[in-house]
């Protein structure tokens, strides 16, 4: 079995711990060690960051962070349970601009039927989360059923999507009424307990994904198919529902990032949600899961999404590199992840 | 010119599995070489080190007085050494003139000479007497076809010494004779040949040498002639075949727990109808592609399979699903570990305990009882591993077979068909595992062994159905098992 470069150095960390006459130990640690990386590098970034400019770490600039990660992490969550599973999802940048565009159009269209602001919102919340995971469904069977691609599936579905929404919105902006913006503006703008609400359903979205990876039957399944599908299938598993559950999940992870993300603006535009897929993709692999499937963590992905919006943050507090330059930047950082990674099985 | 090749203390490990434990012997020129050894002893891999597809860890390959190291196939081909794996190197979507001269394509300036290549295609393959045009697509070709196209190939690299690995494995009766004729003709015009192979019979008519191996060792060589079958396979297995396998307790003659009439797995089998008793070892013999493992693949539902009737302790069944299979008592362990059987890459517990992960969830996962559920299994089915944690892949071949055994068993199933259950595995750990299905049998539960290795069938099974070209072609008796028996039915000689 080949080894990434870092395995080298923790080896040689091991040995000096531990005779070899513990290779049990030895390798435990080795593992621990690979799964903590992200942190690592996290955490390496932040003190860089803290170095250049003192305000990185200031409370508002950390909430501020992790606000704005919070759309891109929410799917990232979901994402990982495709990618670990095998497979892809292409279009969740553009599902996003849909179901903003269509929980707007849903919201104003109801607010004269319906009596307070509040119900009206509640209403179009609940209807972003299930668009979302109706649009995951019928991914989810197409790919399992209909024997398509995830890839060509989703490409396909990227391209649906943003062009519903360019027509719904006849090719300009679906903005929010005013006194539903009012009423909703607290879901983006309000805290609790200190902490922005984005930042408590990231978490709890991401404490949940965790919990399901490892602790439920249904992860363990996801992670089986990936790692190789035809032995899952041969140990009766039922591969194509887990696989159109991990659909469905990820949808779900969109309607609620949307939901979190459209009282920010209040208003939904064929802008919205550009490259998201890209963004969740590279949160999910920087945080340590192989594209190919099989193995993976939602706490990597977490971290990932963290590392790669706190360098924009950076770049932007600091004058070094240009902020155009940006997604160079995060380019670099994701084929640097990679490179580390290669070999790995 | 025949080559004079010498192997010295070659070692080779794959990751911390030893599979070469210093072998040496000598190649004499000129000599149609019988390599013999079980599954895993080690014979593919000192070949494949020989022609260049492997490096060895230490050691020495002596050809024609130099010390040689070959970094790839194509330096091992320059010295005049090809070898013709298991599986083709054919790309099934060139032709077969592309495929003969791949990586060694003639040119005409900074042109391919499409023309010189196929002329040259249609000698070799004439040589090798196979009649089609060099232009067709490998795709099309039928696998006896493909090997002899491997062979031109190797004659058109100008081979003086041409290994072939198991070459009759997926061979008629018919095709074999006709490679056996080609082998002959090679060996006249001074090629050497290195025939490996766990089929005595085959070894006993064309070689004049054999070579044993066992357990990454140089075992015994000896003139062909002057051994008997009976001689080679205890050499082989290293001790008393008789050694090797439980004693046999009587059949079995209780009520039919899986009964099979007339089931169909279109393009695969057809009407085929047998049943097995609780406490028994039915066997299932037959060639590659007589449709033994895709019968039971579709009585699993991992295929479509048409009429006939199914019923499991009486009650008629009908599988969509190897879940529903599962759920049944009714589980089965693919003949492809790596593919199929195992996930290699992930936890020892996490390979164990998925098929059964209901009895860990309550609803969340139990990680302490699968555990528990590992430390028995660990001890229960003898596997030697120094770390729990470790991925699949750290085991060696028969640990990971006892590995996907013990998975299959989790679901405490009724009904267990095991397909080529010691493919891969070394002599010691093929003992444990013939021990280990008897055990499981004598607690009452109904076994099939799918096994394309006869003395297996007949050393372990009380019946032994034999399938040819999909269908049932006769179900032995213990009484009436014996190899010649068996080999009459499976090739349809009978």
């Amino acid at each position: 079995m080949s080894q990434a470069p870092t395995d080298t150095a923790a080896r040689s960390l091991d040995a000096a711990l531990e005779p070899a006459s513990k290779p049990a130990f030895a390798s435990r640690l080795r593992r621990r060690l690979v799964g903590a990386r992200p942190l690592i590098g996290l955490v390496l970034v932040c003190i860089a960051g803290q170095l250049l400019n003192a305000d990185f770490g200031t409370w508002d600039n950390v909430m501020n962070v992790l606000t704005r990660t919070a759309f891109i992490g929410i799917i990232a969550v979901g994402m990982c349970f495709v990618i670990i599973g095998g497979g892809i999802d292409l279009s969740v940048g553009s599902m996003a601009a849909l179901i903003a565009g269509a929980e707007i159009l849903l919201m104003n269209a109801l607010a004269p039927h319906l009596g307070s602001a509040a119900s009206v919102v509640l209403v179009g919340l609940a209807a972003a989360v299930t668009m979302g995971a109706v649009f995951g469904l019928a991914h989810g069977l197409l790919i399992t059923k209909g024997s398509i691609e995830p890839f060509i599936v989703t490409l396909g579905t990227l391209g649906i999507f943003r062009a519903v929404l360019t027509w719904l919105a006849d090719g300009g902006a679906i903005t929010l009424d005013g006194t539903l913006a009012e009423a909703y503006a607290p879901i983006y703008y309000g805290s609790l307990l200190g902490l922005p609400i984005p930042i408590w359903v990231f978490a709890a979205m991401a404490f949940a994904g965790a919990y399901l990876l490892n602790n439920t039957r249904y992860g363990r399944y996801v992670q089986a198919i990936g790692s190789n599908e035809q032995v899952a299938r041969y140990a009766a598993v039922a591969v194509d529902r887990v696989k159109i559950v991990s659909y469905v999940l990820l949808g779900a992870c969109v309607g609620v990032a949307t939901v979190l993300y459209v009282p920010r603006l209040g208003s939904a535009s064929p802008t919205t949600g550009l490259l998201w897929e890209l963004e969740a993709i590279a949160a999910v692999i920087v945080g340590g899961t192989a594209l190919k499937g099989g193995s993976g963590s939602v706490f990597g992905t977490v971290m990932g999404a963290v590392l790669l919006s706190v360098i924009s943050n950076i770049l932007n507090l600091t004058s070094i590199i240009s902020v155009y330059l940006n997604a160079a930047v995060q380019g670099v950082v994701i084929i640097i992840v990679a490179f580390l990674q290669r070999g790995r099985r | 010119m025949a080559l004079q090749v010498s192997f010295r203390e070659v070692v080779k490990s794959f990751g911390p599995v030893r599979v070469l434990h210093g072998v040496s012997f000598d190649l004499e020129p000129g000599r149609v070489l019988g390599l013999l050894g079980e599954n895993g002893a080690g014979k593919t891999t000192l070949m494949k080190i020989l022609a260049g597809y492997e490096t060895m860890n230490s050691g020495e390959l002596v050809i024609d007085g130099n010390a040689q190291r070959f970094a790839d196939s194509r330096a091992a081909e320059a010295a005049g050494i090809v070898m013709i794996h298991q599986e083709f190197n054919l790309a099934d979507d060139l032709t077969v003139a592309q495929n003969i001269f791949l990586g060694h394509e003639l040119m005409r300036g900074f042109r391919l000479d499409h023309a010189a290549m196929r002329r040259e295609a249609a000698r070799v393959l004439q040589q090798v007497g196979l009649d089609i045009d060099p232009d067709t697509r490998t795709r099309e070709l039928i696998v006896a076809e493909k090997q002899l196209v491997e062979i031109a190939k190797a004659l058109s690299r100008r081979a003086r010494l041409l290994v072939m690995d198991e070459p009759t494995a997926t061979l008629t009766p018919t095709e074999t004779e006709r490679l056996f004729a080609l082998i002959r003709r090679l060996h006249e015009q001074g090629v050497a040949i290195v025939y490996i192979s766990h089929k005595l019979d085959e070894v006993e008519r064309i070689t004049d040498e054999i070579v044993v191996m066992r357990d990454g060792r140089f075992v015994a060589r000896a003139p062909t002639a002057s051994v008997t079958r009976q001689e080679m396979a205890n050499l082989m297995v290293g001790r008393e075949l008789s050694d090797m396998f439980p004693p046999k307790a009587l059949a079995p003659d209780g009520p039919s727990l899986l009964e099979v009439h007339g089931l169909s797995v279109p393009g695969w089998a057809h009407d085929v109808s047998f049943d097995l008793r609780a406490g028994e070892i039915l066997g299932f013999a037959g060639l590659v592609g007589s449709g033994r493992t895709e019968l039971f693949e579709g009585l699993l539902g991992l295929r479509p399979s048409s009429g006939g009737e199914i019923r499991l302790a009486g009650l008629p069944v009908r599988f969509a699903s190897p879940k529903q299979a599962a759920r049944h008592g009714l589980t089965y362990l693919s003949e492809d570990r790596k593919g199929r059987g195992l996930h290699v890459r992930l936890p020892l517990v996490d390979n164990l305990t998925l098929m059964d992960l209901d009895r860990h969830a309550r609803p969340w996962l139990d990680h302490r009882s699968e555990r528990r559920a590992l430390q028995q299994a660990v001890a229960e089915f003898g596997i030697r591993c120094n770390d729990l944690d470790a991925p699949a892949s750290s085991l060696s071949g028969g640990n990971q077979q006892k590995l996907a055994i013990a998975k299959v068993l989790q679901p405490a199933p009724r009904v267990v068909v095991l397909d080529e259950p010691t493919r891969g595995v070394d002599v010691g750990a093929k003992r444990d595992i013939y021990f280990l299905i008897r055990r499981l049998a004598d607690e009452g539960r109904g076994i099939v062994v799918i096994s394309s290795e006869l003395v297996e069938l007949i050393g372990l099974c009380h019946r032994v159905v034999v399938m040819r070209a999909g269908r049932v072609q006769a179900t032995l008796a213990a009484t009436q098992l014996t190899e010649e028996e068996l080999i009459a039915h499976v090739t349809g000689t009978h």
